[in-house]
């Protein structure tokens, strides 16, 4: 088993701060951004930048990869 | 020709053409249970995508979703919110779940229990409390598939008679093809509902406004409180949002037939690269509540706002279209209950009749009784669906604040040694208790909070400190995990 790294587990945290702990904040109909109450156009926006942690999180992960034994089925390639 | 027949016609030939592409995808293969359950674990990443956005937006997303909006107000964000913050768990701990289901050849949830805390009693509660929660939810989908097809038909076809059909084609491609078949409908359905989600999410607020933003205008100048918690609710404030949003982004993956979904991919690698993609496709549900909140304004009044979007999506477009967008809302509700179906009815068999009964089955014994299985299950759900009026909202608060107890024994299981069996036994059933009592003497919200999240937190509590307590335990896993770690 893999443990995930501290770096990784970091990038986690961002959307968990920015979706979900952090509602107070953004949680008004203004500004309206591109049309939409700002609440709205706040989600929205992390759908992409959600994505993207996790992406940054995989390169993390692949960069390790070297170190696993193929076979084991965590790094293999498809 | 009458709008009502033509819109029927078209939803009927999109669910038979879903039945027709489900029933080839078994074909020449021969359905063992590996095959049946988790289609020889084999799939990459476009069919775990397909099979995964397939089982989650369900016909909550498409009827709920927008029904919510419309009725609640601010609330409804709670969905967008853990629909993305699911995924940034599962990144973590789904490649672990399928790490394990590979070692041990797992199937279902249940399996996965047995093996780490090896009590087959436990093992058994689980399958027993994951089949009681899929019969809800499964009430659910049948409950929007009935909703559609009579709002479609302008009454003409009542909710009973369409769920039966339906939920007979269901049961007739889960028999023939099992996970394999599931997969290939939702290309089908997953296609329609970006077609139907892009076209009335867009097309709806410009016919009526000329636009999303003079919409949310309109909205803001007349109803501004209705566009931020709490909404029109008197008490879903933020304290719940984020109760509710930790809650469903945890217990998201512990739906048996999530979980199970898991153990189809070729790789622990596959399920990482899934995750990184599947925030992107949640960008449908904004769409389905721009139309929710349109309806606030033009046809306020509803008697229940399940009925928003398609009484709408019938008032402005014409039939062909409405039966479009019926029959995508009919896969929507038909794919996820294929998947619950096929769990519910493998985890009867496998993680309770045999576990407990019948040791010696063998495994195409336990398949054809999981196929028996699917056709009671199935009747059960249906009559569920026909005898109660339950509304979609209910019935999914209730499943998930108890399908969310079977977090803290997966994921202290995966990456915590000193868990043991009892921490986990005595945590799940105070966690399935405490909601169970909350919801059935309607203390949701609890003090503010989501009834199930504060079960959930009990749970954690219990099987923490009841582990700590009790002597150390050999995880199942144990063994070759070392030996992985080693090399």
């Amino acid at each position: 088993m893999t443990k995930p790294t501290t770096a990784a587990l970091l990038l986690a945290c961002i959307p968990f701060l920015a979706v979900c702990f952090s509602v107070p904040l953004w949680d008004r109909i203004d500004p309206m951004v591109l049309g939409l109450p700002f609440n709205l156009f706040w989600l929205m926006c992390w759908i992409p930048l959600t994505s993207a942690c996790l992406w940054g999180a995989y390169r993390l992960h692949a960069s390790r990869r070297p170190e696993n034994t193929p076979g084991h089925g965590e790094g293999e390639p498809e | 020709m009458k709008p009502s027949v033509v819109a029927i016609a078209i939803i009927f030939g999109i669910i038979l053409l879903g039945a027709v592409a489900g029933l080839f995808a078994g074909v020449r293969r021969k359905m063992n249970l590996e095959q049946w359950t988790v289609a020889g674990r084999g799939f990459g990443l476009i069919f775990v995508w397909l099979l995964m956005a397939g089982e989650i937006y369900t016909t909550f997303a498409f009827l709920g979703a927008s029904g919510w909006a419309y009725s609640r107000g601010g609330p409804v964000l709670y969905a967008l919110g853990y629909l993305t913050l699911a995924y940034v768990v599962s990144f973590f701990i789904l490649p672990e779940i399928w790490e394990a289901g590979r070692r041990f050849t797992l199937h279902t949830e249940a399996d996965f229990f047995l093996q780490r805390y090896g009590n087959k009693y436990l093992a058994a509660l689980v399958a027993v409390v994951g089949v009681a929660f899929i019969v809800p939810y499964l009430q659910l989908q049948l409950t929007g598939l009935g909703i559609i097809v009579e709002v479609a038909s302008f009454q003409a076809i009542s909710r009973p008679v369409a769920m039966t059909i339906a939920f007979l084609i269901v049961a007739g491609f889960v028999l023939s093809g099992g996970i394999r078949s599931v997969a290939w409908v939702s290309v089908l359905k997953d296609s329609l509902m970006l077609i139907a989600a892009f076209s009335i999410g867009i097309g709806i607020p410009y016919h009526y406004f000329g636009g999303i933003g003079p919409m949310f205008k309109a909205l803001a100048q007349t109803k501004a409180a209705h566009l931020t918690m709490p909404g029109s609710t008197a008490n879903l404030g933020h304290a719940w949002y984020i109760s509710s949003v930790l809650l469903s982004a945890l217990g998201f993956y512990m739906w048996p037939h999530a979980f199970g979904s898991v153990f189809t991919a070729r790789s622990g690698d596959t399920l990482r690269r899934n995750a990184v993609i599947m925030p992107l496709y949640g960008i449908t549900l904004p769409l389905l509540l721009f139309v929710g909140y349109t309806a606030i304004l033009v046809i306020p009044g509803l008697k229940s706002g399940d009925l928003s979007l398609l009484t709408l999506v019938r008032q402005t477009f014409p039939a062909w279209f409405l039966g479009v967008i019926g029959g995508a809302g009919a896969l929507t509700a038909m794919v996820p209950a294929a998947i619950l179906i096929l769990t519910a009815a493998t985890l009867f068999a496998k993680n309770f009749v045999r576990l407990l009964f019948r040791p010696a089955m063998k495994d195409d014994e336990v398949a054809k009784l999981a196929k028996v299985m699917v056709v009671v299950i199935t009747g059960i759900a249906l009559y569920f669906a026909v005898r109660s009026s339950t509304t979609l909202v209910a019935l999914l608060l209730l499943a998930y604040a108890g399908i969310a107890q079977f977090f803290p024994g997966v994921v202290l299981g995966l990456f915590w040694k000193r868990v043991t069996m009892t921490g986990v036994f005595a945590g799940l059933v105070t966690g399935v208790g405490i909601t169970a009592y909350l919801l059935l003497s309607k203390h949701d919200p609890f003090f503010g909070l989501n009834a199930g999240f504060v079960a959930l937190s009990a749970n954690f509590a219990v099987t923490v400190a009841a582990s700590v307590l009790t002597p150390i335990q050999v995880s199942g896993f144990e063994e070759r995990v070392e030996q992985v770690a080693a090399t």
